[in-house]
């Protein structure tokens, strides 16, 4: 068979803008952006170099590391790790309603618009954020810390399960349903089956999260090892400073290790 | 509850299965359902037949309101099932086995468990929770899973089990529930032809033991005329023909389906009266 007839070359078309004209213009608008957005930030290279030898001072003033402290920066690692397994523990139970409610194949209507409603209002906010909000409510310390990451913990657990819900084969929620069961057995019987595997797996990583941002939340004076952490550093103590951050390290690294462990049992 | 097992509990008044006028328009506009009508006076075994898209699986997801119909009367032993609020439904369901293509069953429960979900319209909610079942229940899902030919499966999980095996379940957990009436669609759709009919077999002889009627909707028309004591053909949404399944003839046929050569299709029940 000849093809002398037929082209003998192809390109894909362009993805994004139509045509290929369109996209180099795309493409060239976004550099002149981006050389204009540096320009008018003032990047004073003076200063930018006066910080680099100020992190070569703060490191050296790091080393060695001061353990000294040890009863101090220990109450701090037990006290974020009680708020991260207290949080993830309440994001858990709560989690359970709110995630059923804002899944679309289950909740009625109303329901469902009221619980996506809440979880997207709830995920709008930064842990930093809600964490000064809760210092403010009710002072300083690991009760403010807990809160924020129980909060999120409800929120981001609830967001997992709804999807995971909404995923679900219906085939079984019918069968069941079929049998004149109720609402509540429908769930415990077709849905809950069929989703808690991977909801194990999800609170496990949230618990790995947690012990992670409760290092974080502790800067605003919300308890646990980053409030020790935020009141080493205005005190000057880098090498004390230097002590938590290594212990940081080792807590998430060892949490994470668990959070791995534990879902690939899972699976 | 006890003394309802044996024979189907008809309530005296009326006929087991009463559709009237039975229609329904889904949102999108289409009119899958346009005013069936019919009657189940005695324990039989009706095919439903018609072409993709007739209106089959809509009519019997109407019966148990898994789909709400736009107008007409299911009644069940002279209740009409359409006008029921949601606690009155449950007790309706109740009296409906279903069976489906799909099998439906939950993959990750054992197929005791889903053998005994059979039973969830009767029991409480924490029972069932923690699986404690009263013992008779306990006891018909042993003599269920016997009776489809599954014994010592119990404890197996459903998503170990193959298609044939599945859909034996299936049927153990339709029956589990003593239904009045059974509905299935396309029982044997997912099945390799052997199976199939060993299958609808099962589902022959189970209606028949238990004197309940039951709805096939099924594709295959020979199997329909094997299997089925009677045979209501839909065709856009109405009934094109409801006679005995002997009296499906070729012009029968062309009205259900439109025009085709259907000797193949004849031929192959002929031979199977023979092979009965
Ligand atoms: N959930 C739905 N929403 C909208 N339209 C639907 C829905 N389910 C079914 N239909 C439409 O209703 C009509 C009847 O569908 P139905 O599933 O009852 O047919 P069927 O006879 O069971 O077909 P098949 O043999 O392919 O299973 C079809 O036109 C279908 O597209
Ligand atoms: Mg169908």
């Amino acid at each position: 068979m000849s093809t002398a007839a037929y082209p003998t070359s192809w390109r894909p078309p362009p993805a994004f803008f139509g045509t290929r004209t369109r996209q180099h213009a795309a493409v060239i608008a976004a550099l002149l952006y981006v050389v204009w957005s540096v320009s008018t930030l003032n990047v004073d290279v003076n200063r930018a170099l006066a910080g680099f030898g100020r992190a070569v001072d703060l490191f050296v003033r790091m080393v060695p590391p001061d353990f000294s402290r040890g009863e101090l920066l220990v109450r701090g690692m037990v006290e974020s790790l009680q708020m991260a397994f207290a949080a993830t523990l309440a994001g858990v139970v709560l989690s359970v309603p709110l995630g059923i409610a804002a899944a679309r194949n289950l909740a009625p209507r109303p329901v469902y618009l009221a619980a996506r409603g809440l979880i997207v209002v709830g995920r709008t906010f930064h842990e930093v954020i809600i964490a000064i909000f809760f210092v403010k409510l009710f002072g300083f310390g690991a009760v403010a810390g807990l809160l924020t990451l129980a909060f999120h913990s409800v929120i981001f657990l609830a967001k997992m399960l709804a999807e995971d819900i909404e995923n679900v084969r219906v085939g079984p929620i019918e069968a069941v349903r079929a049998t004149g069961a109720g609402f509540l057995q429908v769930v415990v019987y077709s849905v809950v089956p069929q989703v808690l595997t991977r909801s194990v797996g999800t609170a496990i990583y949230r618990l790995d999260a947690n012990v992670r941002h409760s290092t974080v939340v502790g800067i605003v004076g919300a308890g646990g090892i980053g409030q020790t952490l935020s009141a080493s550093f205005s005190r000057y103590d880098y090498d004390f400073a230097a002590a938590i951050l290594l212990c940081i390290i080792a807590l998430v690294a060892l949490g994470e290790w668990f959070s791995d462990w534990v879902r690939a049992k899972l699976r | 509850m006890a003394a309802a097992r044996e024979a189907p509990a008809q309530g005296g008044a009326g006929p087991l299965l009463a559709i009237e006028g039975l229609a329904k328009v889904y949102p999108g506009g289409t009119r899958a359902l346009d005013g069936v009508s019919f009657l189940v006076d005695r324990p039989e075994v009706i095919a439903v037949i018609g072409s993709s898209g007739a209106g089959k699986s809509t009519l019997i997801r109407c019966i148990n309101r898994l789909v709400e119909p736009t107008a007409g009367r299911v009644l069940l032993g002279g209740t009409d099932i359409v006008g029921l609020g949601t606690k009155d439904l449950r007790q309706a369901r109740r009296r409906i086995g279903m069976i489906f293509q799909e099998f439906n069953l939950v993959d990750r429960l054992t197929v005791m468990e889903n053998l005994l979900s059979g039973r969830l319209g009767s029991v409480g909610f924490f029972a069932s929770w923690l699986r404690r079942y009263p013992p008779q229940d306990v006891a018909n899902a042993f003599a269920m899973l016997d009776r489809v030919g599954l014994s010592g499966l119990h404890d197996s999980r459903a998503d170990a089990l193959s298609g044939g095996q599945r859909q034996r379940v299936g049927i153990g957990r339709a029956l589990m529930q003593n239904p009045d009436l059974l509905l299935v669609d396309e029982p044997t759709a997912s099945l390799d032809p052997k199976t199939a009919r060993q299958i609808m077999r099962l589902i022959r002889a189970l209606a028949e033991e238990r004197a309940t009627p039951a709805l096939v909707n099924i594709h295959d028309v020979a199997l329909a005329q094997g299997f089925a004591d009677r045979v209501i053909g839909l065709k856009a949404g109405k009934v094109a023909f409801d006679g005995p399944s002997t009296g499906l003839t070729p012009e029968v046929l062309t009205e259900i389906y439109g025009a085709e050569d259907w000797s193949q299709t004849i031929r192959r029940e002929d031979e199977e009266e023979a092979g009965a």
